[in-house]
């Protein structure tokens, strides 16, 4: 009784939606302060949003945490259209007047749009950046020109701090094996490891001359539609789990509206930010 | 009583003529339909001039009419038991409308609601979901213990109690997007719960309603907090969290 | 020939040493035993529920679509019971003396005795089954005080105390029927009851969603089918609250006594238009805070009436309390046919001030409770200096949590705000003391049919007190029906099942279906509430707070002539084999007629005042009811004569009083 209890009914529906909107909002916590540095503007802003990146795809936590993350991802999903489809069955006549926005707000009758919105946008995210960093043949490395004796000359930037110049790799002196790892072509060994450039991808994407500024605004309508998504999904969460209590209802709420606001809203910045400013 | 006046309205109204039949939006007008006058007795008017021109009334559920029976239903210009809170249908009075205003009167909409014949619908499900569970099982000797022999402590006293008002009206369903019973079954299950007399088979008794509930067809629960609003008692959604802590710790016992 | 079967004995022994001489049907026996019971409020849904515990087949029926809709939920103020939580010197002899004092000496001794001893076993029991009474800050359960008496003993909840009461009854007759020990039939009407050789047998009912018609059979038919209060039309009975199950037992045998005696609640909210369909009460305990008056100026109710004055602005001085005034020891509190009276006289003199065709309306009035309430409720939280405001303040919230429910009830239906501006009230029917004769076991005179809370005539005499119609239907229904029915069906367990194609069910089922198809065909001209609505004007106007001689034998007459007239012109629209509201509202009103006819001359045969039957031409000089107890010490209790009402013969129980000394009712 108890453990399909926890599987099937409706109940544990409720549960598995809650656990993983929770969790989903930890990750979009983690993604955002990592993205946030794609603001700075320090000269090495690049490099360390690549190392960022790098850290992430590679790191055996967070690979772990980024599987939870899809896991969580889909079960929302799969778990929302499971409910809404019987949702739907549970009401098989519709009412001739309705007039639900007298009860309710907007956002939390809306969920399933918004959240097929989300998901349809974590698909082309996820082909545009996170496909090419992770399959992408050609992803390019990060480069750096730097002026030696008066002749610019560029170089691979290296995972251990050092470099490779370009003009090696060119003449074949290097080859760039497995995407990121320059070889010694004579010796055919490892000598060192690049980083992909993801920095480079990203702001060519938002300042993409034809449809840079579309992007950008889909990219923040987006965000839009996730704000709204929180702004019923995070309290909404901790009321399936049963964490309604007076007197931390309050609290609950406004720090869901608040962050149903500010992430997004720091998350939409990003893009508005590269294509209008950085030149 | 203040303000009393005469207004003319249009009712659309759900007709059908029984379970299996398929119903239709019917249009009346009714003249003089006095101000001070509940939406049930406009109604009465309403059949009273239907039957001496010879048409069928409207059937409608009713009874008590002073809004604790439950028995009463009608979602009034879509919204349960009409454009007022906290009452039931009953205690609508037509003093909410103006003169002139067309008024759609549908009955509850959930498959486990079905239509049995114009605006009256079949609710047994909730008479199903507390057979299974909506009770203590204490048979009725009358030798228990003296009723103040355990004490209760009085927050805990009117937290049941704001969860017992609970008429079964449907109101919740009715009123949810997605058909649920949760606030109905929350607030049977918060009764119990949180009175010492309940506490011996709380669990048994959340797994075993919760189970019925779902298998009446009802929808789940997304939080919209549409019930709370609509239920004519006020019964709070804090109910449904403490059915859905009191299930979660039920399975995992 | 009416036979009490009062045991011998001293009254504070007589149930239990009763009880204990009851027969038994033993546990292996009862599940070859049927019970019917019909009517599902606290009477029926705790006789189901107990009997099925014990092991019998149980059928219930009830009209509405669920047992837990029946109009024991509206009750709103409370329970009494003799549990002297309060230290006030309650004991169950006081309980007993106020509920036979009460009823004006009308009522059977031993029956409320029994009743005073069983009412602390249903507070246990009520709160072993988790309803949520009022509490104390200590935990422990809180009490308040009603009409006719001088002690706490009224339990509640909010004033929401029916209904807890019948959810608790509800949830146990719901456990029952997920155990498959009750068959519950809900939506569904008792139109007969069938004899078989004398004894109940059965019923037939009426599908009330598919009009289907059907039999069912049982040992012992329980009907607990509640009052006849809607034969007014406009009381505070439901919609469908209605005397079939009770008359149509009274048509086959079972005397029905004291009809004449009904209960007109002071405090009500008066009628305000032609349209209206049903009247709505104001608990009750609203008078252990509200002050009820009048203007002592006639001119000051005119201006009030007339819209030129409001009752804020009327000075304490120009205020009538009239019950404070008349009954100085009960003050507000006296029983409710005293208080109806009183305002009925305030109202008749003049000084009333509802602004209706009739002028019939006294205020309730909650100021001086805000006040001295919120003084108590700042002192309390160490503010020994309040401003008036923060006591205003202090005083209403604590008026919400006690009766917000019913402020928030009356606010919807008026329009007006009760805690800026005095309640307007006016006494209505409420309740019926009269009804099927039982004796102590319960049982009518049709032998295995037992007749059980206010749908009997037992325990109140002329007069009910506030909260003891609670304790009586979960009396009978928990603690005495098992017992004696239990009894009864000991002579059963060798009957086998009944069958229920004899010709006994064929002839009910046969008038059932005559009577139908009469109203169906009849093709008259006028709805059922046309003559519905015309017999309730009768009632109220003749059979109603005041009674005399010449208008109970108008009523008699325009009763019958009405009702030849509904059987001329009803017309009843659909079919038989479908939901039909109308053909249930004929079929009731069918009823209500013979009903109205017999109670026009029960009360015309009790030539005296008592409780709740006030003749105009016996009271004493300060207008309070006068008594005959030496040619009137008797229960009425009327046998069916055929179709003719006037047929029906009286027969007399005698009241022997000796416990209590019988005396006049004084509340001054």
């Amino acid at each position: 009784m108890a453990k399909s209890a926890l599987l099937k009914s409706s109940l544990a529906k409720k549960y598995w939606m809650a656990l993983t909107g929770l969790f989903l909002c930890l990750f979009l916590v983690g993604h955002l302060i990592g993205n946030l540095q794609l603001l700075s503007s320090s000269e090495n802003a690049a490099l360390h949003f690549n190392q960022y990146a790098l850290f992430m795809t590679t790191n055996p936590a967070i690979k772990l945490l980024s599987y939870l993350t899809y896991i969580s991802i889909l079960f929302h999903a799969i778990d929302g259209i499971v409910l809404t489809v019987r949702n739907k069955k549970a009401r098989p006549v519709n009412y001739v007047m309705n007039n639900p926005s007298k009860n309710t707000i907007w956002a939390s009758r809306n969920m399933a749009v918004l959240g097929t919105v989300i998901l349809i946008f974590i698909v082309t995210h996820m082909v545009t950046f996170w496909g090419k960093m992770h399959f992408d043949k050609a992803m390019p490395l990060q480069t750096m020109t730097i002026s030696a004796g008066g002749m610019p000359q560029e170089f691979y930037l290296t995972t251990d701090g050092g470099y490779v110049p370009k003009g090696q790799v060119d003449q074949g002196a290097m080859v760039i094996k497995n995407r990121t790892e320059f070889f010694d072509a004579g010796a055919n060994v490892k000598v060192k490891e690049g980083y992909k450039d993801l920095y480079k991808i990203t702001v060519a994407f938002f300042k993409d001359a034809k449809f840079g500024l579309i992007y950008t605004i889909l990219y923040a309508i987006s965000m839009i539609v996730l704000g709204f998504h929180l702004y019923h999904g995070f309290g909404s969460a901790f009321q399936s789990l049963g964490a309604n209590n007076p007197k931390y209802n309050g609290l609950i709420k406004n720090f869901g509206k608040g962050f149903a606001i500010i992430v997004p809203l720091l998350f939409a910045i990003i893009p508005i930010y590269i294509h209008f400013f950085i030149k | 009583m203040a303000s009393n006046k005469n207004i003319n309205i249009n009712l659309k109204i759900w007709r059908q003529k029984d379970a299996k039949s398929k119903g239709k939006i019917e249009t009346y007008k009714l003249d003089n339909v006095s101000t001070d006058s509940s939406f049930l007795e406009m109604l009465d008017q309403l059949n009273e001039q239907l039957i001496n021109s010879r048409q069928e009334p409207v059937a409608f559920d009713h009874d008590c009419r002073e809004g604790i029976c439950g028995m009463c239903s009608l979602y009034i210009n879509g919204r349960a038991h009409g454009p007022d809170t906290k009452i039931t249908t009953c205690q609508l009075h037509m003093r909410m409308f103006k003169d002139n205003d067309t008024i759609y009167v549908e009955p509850w909409r959930s498959k486990a609601f079905p239509v049995i014949k114009d605006l009256v619908v079949d609710r047994s499900a909730f008479e199903r979901i507390q057979q299974a569970g909506g009770f203590v099982s204490v048979n009725t000797s009358g030798r228990t213990i003296d009723a103040n022999a355990t004490p209760v402590p009085k927050h805990d006293a009117d937290r049941a109690f704001e969860a017992a008002a609970c008429i079964g009206c449907g109101a919740c369903v009715a009123s949810c997007k997605n058909g649920s019973a949760m606030l109905f079954v929350g607030a049977k299950v918060s009764q119990y719960a949180l009175l010492p007399q309940g506490k011996v088979e709380a669990a048994d008794r959340v797994l075993n309603m919760v189970r019925q509930m779902d298998e009446e067809g009802f929808g789940n629960c997304t939080n919209t907090g549409a019930c709370e609003v609509e239920c004519p008692k006020g019964i709070s959604l804090e109910n449904i969290a403490r059915m859905n802590r009191e299930y979660l710790f039920a399975s995992v016992k | 020939m009416l036979d009490s079967k009062i045991p011998k004995g001293n009254i504070s022994d007589k149930w239990t040493d009763y009880k204990d001489h009851l027969k038994l049907v033993a546990p292996n026996n009862r599940p070859k035993i049927d019970v019917i019971v019909v009517g599902t409020g606290l009477a029926g849904a705790s006789a189901a529920a107990s009997l099925a515990e014990m092991g019998y087949n149980v059928k219930a029926f009830c009209f509405q679509d669920s047992p837990r809709r029946a109009h024991s939920i509206a009750a709103q103020g409370g329970i009494n019971a003799a549990k002297n939580y309060q230290n006030d010197g309650d004991s169950i002899y006081r309980l007993f003396y106020d509920t036979i004092k009460g009823g004006d000496y009308r009522a059977r001794e031993a029956n409320v005795h029994r009743l005073a001893e069983v009412s602390n076993n249903i507070i246990d029991q009520c709160v072993a089954q988790g309803v949520p009474f009022a509490r104390d800050y200590g935990g422990m359960l809180d009490n308040r005080s009603f009409g006719g008496t001088q002690v706490q003993r009224t339990f509640y909840a909010a004033g929401q105390t029916g209904q807890q009461l019948l959810l608790g009854a509800y949830s146990a007759l719901s456990r029952q029927i997920g155990q498959g020990r009750v068959e519950m039939f809900n939506r569904h009407e008792m139109l007969d009851i069938v004899k078989v050789d004398g004894k109940a047998r059965g019923i037939i009912a009426r599908n009330l969603i598919t009009g289907e018609i059907e039999r069912h059979s049982a040992h012992a038919v329980i009907i607990a089918s509640g009052g006849y209060g809607n034969v007014y039309f406009l009381s505070t009975n439901a919609m469908g609250s209605n005397v079939t199950a009770a008359w149509k037992i009274h048509k086959k045998g079972a005397y029905f006594a004291n009809p004449c005696f009904v209960q007109i609640h002071p405090t009500c909210i008066p009628v305000h238009g032609v349209n209206q369909s049903k009247l709505t009460l104001m608990s009750e305990s609203l008078r252990n805070s509200g002050r009820i008056w009048v203007p002592k100026k006639k001119e000051d109710a005119e201006a009030i009436r007339a819209g030129k004055l409001k009752p804020v602005q009327i000075a304490e001085d120009d205020r009538d309390y009239f019950l404070e005034r008349r009954y100085p020891a009960f003050g507000n509190l006296v029983p409710r046919d005293v208080a109806s009276r009183a305002a009925k006289e305030r109202c008749d003199a003049g000084f009333g001030i509802e602004a209706n065709a009739t002028n019939e309306g006294v205020y309730l009035d909650f100021s001086s409770e805000i006040i001295s309430k919120g003084k108590q409720t700042a002192y309390a939280s160490g503010n020994h200096h309040p401003t008036d405001e923060e006591v205003i303040k202090l005083g209403k919230a604590w008026i919400e949590e006690k009766y917000g429910n019913l402020f928030q009830m009356y606010q919807k239906i008026t329009d007006e705000n009760p805690y800026e501006t005095p309640m307007k009230i006016y006494p209505a029917v409420h309740y019926t003391m009269g009804g099927v004769w039982v004796d102590y076991n319960l049982q009518s005179t049709i032998p295995g049919c037992f007749v059980a809370g206010e749908a009997n005539f037992s325990d109140h005499g002329a007069n009910r007190l506030g909260a003891s119609a609670l304790m009586q239907g979960l009396a009978d229904g928990y603690f005495v029906l098992p017992y004696t029915v239990s009894d009864y069906l000991a002579n059963d367990i060798r009957t086998g099942k009944i069958p229920t194609d004899s010709p006994e069910f064929d002839e009910a089922e046969k008038s059932v279906r005559a009577q139908i198809d009469m109203f169906l065909n009849n093709n008259g001209t006028r709805s059922v509430d046309h003559f519905h609505k015309e017999l309730g004007l009768i009632m109220w106007n003749k059979v109603g707070m005041g009674r005399n001689e010449q208008g109970l034998k108008e009523a008699v007459a325009e009763i019958d002539a009405l009702r030849a007239e509904f059987y001329k012109e009803v017309y009843v629209p659909g079919s038989a084999n479908e939901m039909n509201p109308e053909l249930e509202k004929a079929l009731r009103v069918a009823d209500f007629m013979e009903l109205g006819q017999l109670m026009a001359m029960d009360a015309l045969q009790r030539k005296e005042s008592a409780g709740g039957h006030f003749r105009e031409e016996y009271q004493d000089s300060e207008g309070e009811t006068l008594r005959d107890d030496v040619n009137f010490n008797f229960v009425g209790a009327w046998e069916y004569g055929g179709n003719d009402i006037n047929a029906e013969k009286l027969h007399k129980e005698v009241l022997e009083y000796e416990y209590i000394k019988i005396a006049a009712r004084n509340y001054k």
